[in-house]
C-alpha cells in the first residue's frame, strides 16, 4: 500500500536544483555539448538508442546527457519519448547482405571472399590506459587503401550451399509480433524473443551469454561472422505507390554457429544464433546471438541445462528498465506495510522470549528443528 | 597445406556466390534516376546541403505545407539470421513532409531524424521535379547531392580497406 | 496514387483541434445522453461527413483498424484519405476493427457483427461512430446508467434497426460488447455498453 507523501513539494523541487547544479558541475569547466558525446562518446550513445529501443544519435545523447551518464537512466529516458511520437509504420526488413561494411570478421573462416575487415576495433590494444588521449592532440585520418568491388556474401549462404547449416528461420504465420503493441504471452515465437533480445540488457545478456559457455546449457559455439556497419531503411508509402529509401542506420550483426548432433527432429548440422542491434555493439549482439540459440532449446528438443535456456526467466528480466522500475520502487514509501511487519516481527519476538523463559531446553530443541 | 584448404572452400563456394547478393555499390552519378530515386536522395543528404540547394535555386516557387512536417516514428525489422522471417528490432525517428505548390503539384519527404526545414524542402524539391520546366533543375541538385554521397562512402570503404588482413602463406625452406 | 482529394481537408491544427475533439468525446462517453459541441470540422471528401471526419483523425492512427460501411467502402477516394491523414489500417472483416465509421446508419445490419472483446481484455471490442441526420428529434430514449443522474431523455435520428432490443443484447454481454458514439450537426454524443437503454 502506498501512502500519498505531503510537505515534500519544496523539498523535491530543490533537489531538482540540486540536481541541475551536480550534472553542471564546476561552473569554470566548459559544458559538454551534444556534439561532443555523439562524436567522441558514440558507443555508449549506441547503446542508449539500442536499448532505449530508438534509433536517434541526438535524442540518445541528450539523455546521457541529462542521465549525468548513468546509461540506464538516460535508456529510461529514451523509452519514455518514445511513447510522444506517432508510428508512422513498419519498414521493409533491413537487407545485411547490402550493407556498406566497417568491420567484418569471421572466426571459421580464415580467407573468406570480401576479407577480414578489422574496422575501428579494441580487439588488438593492449588494455594500457593512454593519458596522451587526454591531451586533445592531433589525431590521423583513417589510412586509405583501394577498395576493390569483391562481395562479402554472409558466412552462413556460403556454409547452408553444402547443406550442413540450418537455414534461417522460416516463421509459421505472416504476423509479426510486436512487443510494443500487445503484452507477452508465453511460450513466445522467435519474432518476440529476438525483439526483447535486441532491446536487452547488455550486462544481463552477457552474464546469461557466458554462462551457456561455461555448461548451463550444452552449446559449442563459434562466430560465424560479425558484421557492422550502414544498411538503407525503406518504407512502403501508400500515397506514393512505392517504397521509399528512408536513409541509413548502422547495425551490427552476429551470426553464432553451434554444432548440433541430430535428434529424432533434426539431422546433424550447424544450428545457428542471431544477434541484430543498432549501433557499434558487438559484445551484445554476440550476447544476444549466444541467448537467441539456447533459447531455442525446445525447438531442437535439447534438455534444459541451464538457465539461460528458460524463456519466462531470461525475456521476464532482460529489460532493464522493467527491472529497474520494480527495483528502485523499494524506495517509495511503503510505511504502513512495514508498520505491520514490525507488529508482526515485535508479536514473534514476545512469542519467542515468552517460549525461552517458560522452557529454555524445549525451545531450544524446537528452535533447532 | 594451408592453400589446399582455402582451394576446396573457394570451390563450394563460388556455386554459392551466383546466387548471392553483391555487396552495395555506386550508382553512377550521371544518372538522376526517377522519383523514386531522386526521393532517396534527398532523404540521404544533410539537411545543411539541402538547405544551400535552396538558397541557390533560381524562381523559388510558391508553397503550401500540406501535411508537417510531422515527426513520428518507423519500427526497423531485421530478418531472423538474416534472410529469415522479420523480427521487430526497434523504432527510428522520422520526419515527413508533403507540400503544394502554388502551380498544383503536391510533393512528399520522408527521412529519417527529425529535420523539419530539410523535410519541407525535399518535399518542395519533389514537387519541382514533376514540373517540367524544374525537372532538369532539380536532377542537377540531385547529381550533386549523389555525388557528395558517392564520395563520403567511398572514403569509407576505403579506410575500412585498408584495415583488410592479407593472409600469406610461409613458404618453408624445405621446398 | 492518391490525387488531391486524399491530401485536403485535414485539421486545420492537428494538435489543438484534436485536443478539443478528443475532450468533447470523452465528455460524451462519461455523461451519456448529453450534447457536445465538437467546433471547428474538417472538409473531408463525400460522403464521409465533417463530423465523422473528426473523429477519425483525433482517435484514429497506424495501430487502430478501421472498418467502413458500405456508404463509405464504395469511395476509393474515403478510403485513401483515411489512410493519408491518420495512416489507419482498412479492414473488411468488422470483428477486426478497433473503430467502424458508419455514414448511413439504416444500412448496419447487426451489431453482433463486430469485435465484442474477450473477457480478459474487454476493451479489445469495436467502437461504432455514427453519423445521424441530428442529436434530437427523433424518437426518445430513456438512459441510466454510470455517467446518468437518475435518467435522462436523449432523443437522437438513429435509424439502427431494433435497436433498443439490440443493446439489451450487447449489455448482456458485459463486461464485452461494442460502445456507441454518434456524431451529427457539428456535436458527438456517447453510449457507453454500460448504459441502460429503455424506449420512453
Amino acid at each position: 500500500m502506498y501512502v500519498a507523501v505531503k510537505g515534500g513539494e519544496a523539498a523535491i523541487a530543490n533537489a531538482h536544483r540540486l540536481l541541475a547544479d551536480r550534472r553542471r558541475g564546476d561552473r569554470s569547466v566548459p559544458a559538454l555539448r551534444l556534439d561532443q558525446i555523439i562524436e567522441q562518446l558514440g558507443l555508449a550513445v549506441d547503446r542508449a538508442m539500442g536499448e532505449g529501443s530508438l534509433y536517434d544519435r541526438e535524442l540518445a545523447a541528450l539523455a546521457i546527457l541529462q542521465a549525468r551518464g548513468d546509461l540506464i537512466e538516460a535508456i529510461f529516458l529514451v523509452r519514455a519519448y518514445r511513447t510522444t511520437l506517432p508510428r508512422f509504420g513498419y519498414s521493409t526488413p533491413i537487407d545485411t547482405g547490402k550493407m556498406l561494411i566497417e568491420r567484418r570478421i569471421s572466426a571459421t573462416f580464415k580467407d573468406l571472399p570480401g576479407g577480414q575487415l578489422l574496422g575501428p576495433t579494441f580487439d588488438y590494444t593492449h588494455r594500457l590506459l593512454d593519458p596522451t588521449i587526454a591531451e586533445a592532440a592531433e589525431v590521423e585520418a583513417g589510412e586509405r587503401r583501394d577498395a576493390d568491388e569483391e562481395p562479402a556474401p554472409r558466412v552462413t549462404d556460403l556454409l547452408a550451399g553444402e547443406g550442413l547449416i540450418e537455414p534461417d528461420g522460416i516463421a509459421d504465420s505472416d504476423e509479426v509480433g510486436d512487443l510494443t503493441r500487445s503484452p507477452l504471452e508465453f511460450p513466445l515465437d522467435r519474432d518476440l524473443r529476438l525483439q526483447a533480445l535486441a532491446r536487452g540488457d547488455e550486462g544481463f545478456l552477457l552474464g546469461l551469454a557466458y554462462s551457456t559457455q561455461r555448461g548451463y546449457a550444452r552449446s559449442h559455439p563459434f562466430v560465424g561472422e560479425i558484421r557492422i556497419g550502414e544498411v538503407e531503411v525503406e518504407l512502403d508509402i501508400p500515397e506514393l505507390g512505392f517504397a521509399v529509401s528512408l536513409g541509413r542506420i548502422k547495425v551490427t550483426e552476429c551470426q553464432m554457429v553451434n554444432q548440433f548432433k541430430g535428434s529424432a527432429k533434426a539431422p546433424p548440422q550447424f544450428t545457428r544464433g542471431y544477434g541484430l542491434v543498432f549501433g557499434q555493439a558487438e559484445r551484445k549482439a554476440m550476447s544476444m546471438a549466444l541467448c537467441d540459440r539456447a533459447l531455442r532449446a525446445r525447438e531442437f528438443g535439447e534438455d534444459l541445462a541451464g538457465i539461460a535456456q528458460d524463456e519466462e526467466f531470461v525475456i521476464s528480466h532482460l529489460d532493464n528498465v522493467q527491472s529497474t522500475g520494480f527495483v528502485e520502487h523499494l524506495k517509495l514509501p511503503h510505511y504502513v506495510d512495514f508498520q505491520a511487519e514490525l507488529d508482526l516481527v515485535r508479536r514473534m519476538r514476545g512469542e519467542y522470549e515468552a517460549a525461552q523463559a517458560a522452557d529454555p531446553e524445549a525451545s531450544l530443541q524446537e528452535a533447532a528443528e | 597445406m594451408a592453400r589446399g584448404l582455402s582451394c576446396r572452400f573457394h570451390e563450394t563456394t563460388l556455386a554459392a556466390t551466383d546466387k548471392i547478393e553483391t555487396q552495395m555499390t555506386e550508382p553512377r552519378v550521371e544518372d538522376a534516376g526517377g522519383r523514386q530515386a531522386i526521393i532517396a536522395a534527398l532523404a540521404a543528404a544533410a539537411g545543411a546541403d539541402i538547405a544551400r540547394a535552396w538558397a541557390a535555386w533560381d524562381g523559388k516557387p510558391e508553397f503550401a505545407t500540406v501535411r508537417g512536417p510531422e515527426t513520428g516514428l518507423v519500427m526497423v525489422r531485421g530478418r531472423a539470421g538474416g534472410g529469415g522471417a522479420p523480427f521487430n528490432v526497434g523504432e527510428t525517428t522520422v520526419t515527413r513532409a508533403t507540400v503544394r505548390l502554388s502551380t498544383g503539384e503536391i510533393g512528399h519527404s520522408y527521412a529519417l531524424g527529425r529535420d523539419a526545414d530539410k523535410a519541407r524542402l525535399a518535399a518542395v524539391f519533389d514537387a519541382l521535379w514533376q514540373r517540367p520546366a524544374d525537372r532538369a533543375g532539380v536532377e542537377s541538385v540531385v547529381i550533386g547531392l549523389k555525388a557528395a554521397a558517392s564520395e563520403a562512402n567511398r572514403q569509407k570503404r576505403e579506410e575500412t580497406a585498408a584495415t583488410r588482413v592479407n593472409f600469406f602463406t610461409m613458404v618453408r625452406g624445405d621446398d | 496514387m492518391a490525387d488531391s482529394a486524399a491530401i485536403e481537408g485535414g485539421f486545420a491544427d492537428l494538435v489543438l483541434d484534436g485536443q478539443r475533439v478528443f475532450r468533447a468525446t470523452m465528455d460524451a462517453l462519461a455523461n451519456p445522453g448529453t450534447v457536445n459541441r465538437l467546433g471547428a470540422l474538417p472538409q473531408p471528401p463525400a460522403p464521409l461527413t465533417p463530423e465523422l471526419a473528426a473523429l477519425a483523425l483525433t482517435l484514429c492512427d497506424h495501430d487502430s483498424p478501421v472498418w467502413l460501411d458500405a456508404t463509405l467502402a464504395a469511395s476509393g477516394v474515403v478510403a485513401d484519405w483515411l489512410r493519408f491523414q491518420t495512416g489507419a489500417p482498412i479492414v473488411a472483416d468488422p470483428a477486426e476493427a478497433m473503430f467502424a465509421l458508419v455514414a448511413d446508419a439504416a444500412g448496419l445490419q447487426r451489431i453482433e457483427a463486430f469485435a465484442m472483446g474477450t473477457d480478459q481484455y474487454p476493451d479489445r471490442s469495436t467502437t461504432l461512430i455514427v453519423a445521424v441526420a441530428g442529436l434530437a428529434g427523433g424518437a426518445t430514449l430513456m438512459l441510466r446508467g454510470p455517467g446518468v443522474e437518475d435518467e435522462i431523455a436523449f432523443a437522437p435520428q438513429l435509424a439502427i434497426a431494433a435497436f433498443v432490443a439490440q443493446w439489451g443484447d450487447n449489455r448482456a454481454k458485459f463486461p464485452r460488447g461494442i460502445d456507441l458514439i454518434l456524431v451529427g450537426d457539428g456535436a458527438v454524443a456517447g453510449l457507453p455498453r454500460t448504459t441502460r437503454i429503455e424506449e420512453a
